[in-house]
């Protein structure tokens, strides 16, 4: 079992992703399936950019194995009121800042649960967000 | 199949940054400016046709492996962003047309 961490600035849309790359290579060097990167990838990257454009700060902390990855993101940040409203395609409490910038049209976390094997999330209002993602990898090498 | 460079010469499109990639193959397009719409929906070795032009643009066709991304109606990249696109070989294009005119040229080009 490996496993990394990253660190997530709230607000830093210039490093947004950063860490789904690097999950994206790990599996990649692993030899896992072509479609469970690419349903990883979509599910690591909306968790990542949901703690950058809505929490301080936050971190992301992938352990993975052959049979399975597990990525959690952890943030300090406003929380999130009602979460079944927030799985709701179209429903965003993004700023108009970041919607300008194409973010915060409400379809992150359909992306996530549409992706995810699993999905959990967590959260606690003025304290932050706990997301856990697993994805089964059946990888053909890697411990 | 096409090449980037096909897509280029055939629709008269300019090459900000990320020459590198332009044999990449392309597989079709896909046009939307809601990053989670591209994120969700494109798929591996299309053309990404938008008005977006910050960096968040080239860590999405990394992510999804996009073949190119053609900027409509005259918006040019951010220097962050042609920076990136130069270091993944991911290219981005250019072109003064609307997302519409050139959506339906490379459509027809390609289909």
């Amino acid at each position: 079992m490996e496993h990394h961490e990253f660190n997530i600035e709230g607000g830093d849309f210039t490093r947004a992703g950063y860490a789904s790359s690097q999950v994206k290579k790990m599996l990649k060097q692993m030899g896992v399936d072509v479609a469970i990167i690419k349903r990883t990838v979509v599910a690591a990257y909306e968790a990542e950019v949901n703690v950058v454009a809505h929490a301080y700060s936050g971190a992301m902390y992938v352990d993975i194995n052959r049979e399975e990855v597990k990525i959690e993101l952890r943030d300090q940040g406003p929380g999130i009121e009602d979460i079944e409203q927030a799985m709701q395609e179209g429903y965003s409490t993004a700023s108009s800042a970041v919607r300008e910038m194409g973010f915060g049209a409400g379809m992150g976390l359909s992306n996530m649960k549409k992706n995810a094997d699993e999905l959990h999330i967590e959260s606690e209002l003025g304290k932050g967000t706990r997301v856990v993602i697993r994805m089964q990898l059946n990888a053909t090498t890697g411990d | 199949m096409m090449t980037v460079a096909d897509i280029v010469k055939a629709l008269n499109l300019k090459v900000f940054s990320g020459a590198g990639g332009l044999d990449r193959e392309v597989s079709g397009g896909y046009v939307s400016d809601l990053l989670s719409d591209v994120m969700g929906k494109a798929d591996a070795g299309q053309v990404w046709i938008t008005l977006q032009t910050h960096k968040n643009v080239m860590a999405i066709a990394s992510l999804k492996d996009l073949a190119a991304v053609i900027l409509v109606s005259g918006y040019k990249p951010a220097e962050n962003t042609a920076e990136q696109s130069e270091e993944e070989n991911i290219p981005i294009l250019g072109t003064d047309k609307s997302a519409f005119e050139v959506t339906g040229e490379l459509y027809t080009l390609i289909k």
